[in-house]
């Protein structure tokens, strides 16, 4: 945020600049320059190719031009974007009703464990291999956990306890939405906890302590004090969290299971989209690749530091 | 939820004593000492004698009892969902699981484990997972440093630059599929006219099995290099000016620089950037899966990641794929655990 604001002024500055450079510029900066610009091509030509593809009419006929250039005017077409957003536009929706809650959730039970776990003083040698626990969650791979997932939510009479909900006419198949959020939630409490924490041992000690002094409570500290200060750290991890939960392709193909399924993600039916049997249509891939990629792009294009801030630490 | 643990507390309390006389005056200070927060270790003393939550206070702090509320439930939901569930994994991969009926917990042993060990299929998804995780973890390293130093080489328009490396970061496993499908595409993919502008190729990427790996490892490497960069740029950023300016004086050149002083001082990027990668090759099913839209991913391509998730949902050989999973979850436990230590080593944990 604060570096849109200060682009406009920067960019001046850095143009004032450029000429300068432009003046006295030596072997060394010109290397250093055609590098940068060099990775910069290698960083954009797959999206750049995958956009000019998306509005072409059959990118394997056109041939006759290359597949990072804009389509020729005979080639130019809306119709795979309308195709795409046609198929994925459920998908958004269901990716959304749980992406959002999960990632609410998942930050708050984070920050709550982060401050049980910093803010209180008992004994340090129990904490260790607590912290250690939350730790070593982030890296499990998902495999080890997925037979006895499909065995629990199989168990779990979600179906009965949520008839209520039915009755107001959700189709049943959103039982696979529940799953997700509460699945989501439990997987993505060790980061939070972990970013939360890292954030937390930095916020200043004395204050807490006056004000536990006063005989303010654990939780109300937490809620007077701890929770406003927060704040920025919750961006980051919302925004963390929910790039991680919207791109997340195994658990919802492990508990919605089909694309054709009311309730399917949208990155299950873009995994099976454009693919039929006379051949897979890049066309229509690639627009729909742009449009699930969508709500994580706008996220990153207004929130590029703090998405950087949770992925570095 | 405070007011329901201190009269737990207070029941806990009465229980230990028995039901004495004084019932309600301890009832009464429990009350008072939790709700006035720092009176509450006097109380605690009060109740010498008390039970067992008492003596755990004693243990291991008053701050325990009370912090508990904050951290105990998103604890036990992770510790259910994430150590309870390997520990079932475990149970049902010694098991013979296989097709609709559920699991015969009664009869356990080992057979699974001897069954992979003698698959062909485990072993060079054994193989290939672990070339996909040194490969892709030493070259994304590297490039993410190479990129994180020539950022940091006092750039115009340094913030765009990061923020165009950093971009493919934010997508899924599932569009940079589509992407790197497009673009090793055999007749129009942008790999092979590039190659073939300089009269190379053109070359079948994932059709050919002994090429699509690396070809996987590319793609991935594109998507997570630029994480790498902001991992190694805040580690640069962290080293004091003056340890440039002392190699600078004793005359060292740029590279030596570098390589002499600058990155030594990077070990702890290193360590925390590689985990996390190894951790990302582990989870690269989702790419995998995408690139042919099933659970057979390219012939060269199967991980154990893929071959786990096939053999459970697509032919239900559930005790076999988590028996597979555990060797899984066991290669993962060998790179975190030193991790662990690491940490706790350093005191972070």
């Amino acid at each position: 945020m604060s570096d849109a604001q200060s682009t406009d002024s920067e960019q001046s500055g850095a143009l004032a600049g450029v000429r300068e450079d432009l003046a006295g510029l030596d072997g060394y900066r010109v290397a250093l320059y055609a590098t940068v610009l060099g990775l910069t091509a290698f960083y954009l030509t797959p999206i750049e190719s995958g956009l000019v593809t998306a509005f072409k009419t059959n990118p394997e006929g056109v041939s006759s031009t290359l597949p990072f250039a804009p389509p020729p005017g005979e080639f130019f077409t809306l119709e795979k974007w309308q195709t795409a957003i046609s198929a994925l536009g459920r998908g958004m929706v269901n990716s959304a009703l749980y992406a959002v809650p999960a990632t609410i959730i998942s930050a708050l039970l984070g920050s709550f464990a982060a401050y049980g776990l910093t803010q209180a003083d008992w004994k340090a040698r129990y904490k260790a291999p607590i912290l250690a626990l939350f730790v070593a969650a982030i890296f499990i791979p998902y495999q080890a956990v997925l037979v006895p997932l499909s065995q629990f939510w199989g168990t779990v009479p979600l179906a009965e306890v949520l008839a209520p909900v039915w009755a107001v006419g959700v189709p049943r198949a959103y039982t696979g939405v529940v799953e997700l959020i509460i699945t989501h939630v439990a997987y993505g409490i060790p980061i939070c906890m972990v970013l939360f924490r890292g954030y937390y041992t930095t916020v200043s000690e004395e204050m807490i302590e006056a004000a536990r002094l006063d005989g303010a409570t654990f939780a109300r500290v937490y809620r007077r004090i701890v929770f406003p200060i927060s704040t920025p750290m919750f961006a980051v991890v919302l925004i963390y969290q929910f790039t991680q939960i919207w791109n997340d392709l195994l658990f919802a193909l492990i508990l919605v299971s089909t694309e054709s399924s009311p309730a399917a993600p949208v990155v299950l039916i873009l995994a099976g989209l454009g693919e039929s049997q006379e051949g897979q249509d890049f066309a229509l891939r690639m627009a729909g690749a742009f449009v699930a990629a969508l709500p994580t792009l706008i996220v990153y294009i207004l929130f590029g530091d703090e998405f950087a801030e949770g992925v570095a630490t | 939820m405070r007011e329901f643990l201190s009269s737990i507390r207070t029941r806990l309390r009465r229980a230990g004593r028995g039901g004495d006389s004084d019932d309600t005056d301890v009832t009464t200070a429990g009350r008072v000492a939790t709700d006035g927060g720092t009176a509450a270790g006097g109380a605690a003393g009060a109740a010498k004698s008390g039970g067992f939550l008492d003596r755990l206070d004693e243990r291991v702090g008053e701050d325990f009892t009370e912090s508990a509320v904050f951290w105990l439930p998103p604890f036990l939901l992770m510790g259910l969902f994430v150590y309870g569930a390997i520990a079932w994994n475990f149970v049902i991969s010694l098991t013979d699981y296989q097709g609709f009926v559920g699991p015969d917990y009664s009869d356990l042993d080992f057979e699974m484990y001897v069954r992979a060990a003698n698959d062909a299929g485990v072993i060079e998804a054994t193989i290939n997972t672990f070339l996909l995780v040194v490969s892709f973890t030493a070259i994304a390293l590297a490039f993410g440093l190479v990129l994180a130093i020539l950022v940091d080489r006092d750039i115009r328009f340094e913030n765009t630059f990061r923020t165009i490396y950093l971009l493919p970061m934010s997508l899924s496993f599932v569009v940079t599929a589509q992407f790197w499908l497009w673009m090793y595409n055999y007749n129009n993919g942008v790999v092979n006219i590039l190659l073939g502008a300089v009269g190379i190729g053109p070359i079948n990427w994932i059709g050919n099995s002994q090429i699509v790996l690396w070809a996987v490892v590319f793609a991935l490497v594109w998507q997570f290099s630029g994480y790498t960069m902001v991992v190694y740029l805040a580690g640069l950023r962290a080293i004091p000016n003056e340890h440039y300016e002392a190699a600078r004086v004793d005359g060292a050149s740029t590279l030596k620089m570098y390589w002499r002083v600058i990155i030594p001082q990077l070990k702890g990027s290193t360590i925390s950037a590689a985990i996390v990668l190894m951790v990302f090759a582990l989870k690269a099913f989702d790419f995998l899966y995408s690139l042919v839209s099933g659970y057979r991913p390219p012939n060269g391509t199967d991980i154990l990641a893929t071959k786990m998730v096939r053999e459970a949902y697509s032919v239900n050989n559930w005790a076999y794929a988590s028996a597979i999973a555990i060797i899984l979850f066991l290669m993962a436990l060998s790179i975190i655990g030193p991790y662990l230590y690491y940490q706790y080593s350093k005191g972070e944990l």
